[in-house]
């Protein structure tokens, strides 16, 4: 087999969903871009659920493989590149926990900050993305918020959230509802203009 | 058992087995159910923001591509990552220091300069100005000092860089040049943003120029907020 050298081959301007179109056509390098584009989110929403490390490469593994496999039935009329991307990561670690529930009860590892990366503009960004998300879910109802956090991070299901919560399953699903679609709101205004609000 | 119910469950993945299965049937022939899961997505995606990100293991990335290539039987050989060879982006540096002084300063200084962003980003009396379709924002402390975040910022073409630059009524002063790519969504502005002042982003050849000569990806204003 040929060796090629090394060509810097640039993905600029293409946006998440072209990335994921070329991942489809079995593009190696566009895989790779995906990961650079994704990898540490998914990582750090799979140690989240996980409380593991290894098993949480191994949901962002799985979950990159099978974005791998499914890109071609990527529908961007029907979700963002990045979510349909996490969802496959997110099902992965739910459905290891599921597997692991012993996990639950360990605290999660307390880190030293953020392990080292490579972009100071990389962490300033996460660190935006992430207040603003955590901003919104403070507003939300607490029971909301809960049903929310312990659907999405503890990978419970509906039936044992009924369970642990002492609730009629009606009650979780229409808690997880109304989290969701008031999340979607405060999302899109803080997303939109002058829906900075601070305490000064 | 009302399916149309089990859709923010679906897409918080907090269906069992058979739910799932029973939810993905029913889906194949609700549009109302389609649309609505589409728009809950969203939001359950937005969660995963909400967690601390540490770097994944540096063998990760690999492990994955090399798992990928073997499961394709008929695939390129693999490349190696475009490598921005080092003598580039000295240049680029060396030329900033040159134009811009002290924001030279800072692009040495990684730490100084994730500092610097986070009083910008963290300062409560900061302006924010919203950038046309929701594609970034940007952000100026009291001082001035200003942060563009960008939701997206492809890398620069081969060759070229970009280069911001802020505007206050004449020409448009250089504000820094950057690389773009995954990892430069963030743009410390190496210039000083005073109200009523624009700031531009265009592509230029590496090394950046005195002044814009091609078309702005973007134009944001700094507007005075009460």
């Amino acid at each position: 087999m040929r060796e090629y050298p090394a060509m810097p081959r640039s993905f600029a301007h293409l946006s998440d969903e072209a990335v994921v179109a070329l991942v489809a056509r079995s593009d190696q390098e566009a895989l790779g871009e995906l990961y650079d584009r994704f990898g540490r989110v998914a990582y750090g929403l799979a140690l989240r659920v996980l409380r593991d490390e290894k098993l949480a490469e191994d949901a962002v593994q799985e979950g990159f493989l099978a974005a791998w496999r499914n890109a071609d039935r990527f529908m961007p009329e029907r979700a963002k590149a990045s979510t349909w991307l996490l969802t496959f990561v997110h099902r992965r670690a739910v459905d290891l926990v599921r597997h692991e529930e012993r996990r639950r009860a360990e605290p999660l590892p307390q880190r030293a900050e953020t392990g080292p990366s490579d972009s100071a503009e990389e962490d300033a960004w996460l660190r935006f993305e992430r207040e603003r998300v955590q901003a919104a879910l403070r507003q939300l109802p607490d029971q909301q918020r809960e049903a929310l956090e312990l659907a999405y991070y503890g990978g419970f299901s509906q039936s044992q959230l009924a369970e642990r919560l002492g609730q009629p399953i009606g009650t979780i699903k229409s808690r997880m509802f109304a989290g969701l679609a008031r999340l979607r709101e405060l999302l899109a205004e803080s997303n939109g203009e002058s829906a900075w609000t601070f305490t000064t | 058992m009302d399916l149309h119910d089990l859709t923010a469950a679906y897409a918080l993945d907090a269906l069992d087995h058979d739910e799932t299965r029973e939810y993905e049937a029913h889906l194949a022939r609700c549009e109302r159910c389609r649309e609505e899961l589409a728009s809950l997505s969203e939001a359950a995606g937005a969660l995963a923001y909400a967690t601390e990100a540490p770097a994944p293991p540096a063998e990760l990335r690999a492990r994955i591509l090399q798992q990928a290539q073997r499961e394709r039987a008929n695939v390129v050989p693999l490349r190696s990552r475009w490598v921005t060879p080092l003598a580039a982006a000295a240049a680029v540096a060396a030329c900033a220091a040159i134009v811009l002084g002290a924001w030279a300063a800072s692009l040495h200084g990684k730490l100084d300069r994730q500092q610097q962003i986070a009083a910008v980003l963290g300062d409560p009396a900061a302006q924010r100005n919203v950038l046309a379709d929701g594609r970034g924002t940007l952000v100026v402390s009291r001082n001035g000092k200003a942060v563009l975040v960008m939701k997206r910022l492809g890398s620069a073409p081969t060759g070229k860089t970009y280069e911001a630059w802020v505007s206050s009524g004449g020409a448009p002063q250089p504000a820094g040049t950057f690389d773009g790519g995954p990892k430069h969504r963030v743009l410390l502005l190496g210039r000083h943003v005073p109200t009523g002042a624009a700031v531009l982003l265009t592509v230029e050849k590496d090394g950046g120029v005195d002044a814009p000569t091609t078309k702005p990806l973007l134009s944001v204003r700094n507007i005075a907020q009460s």
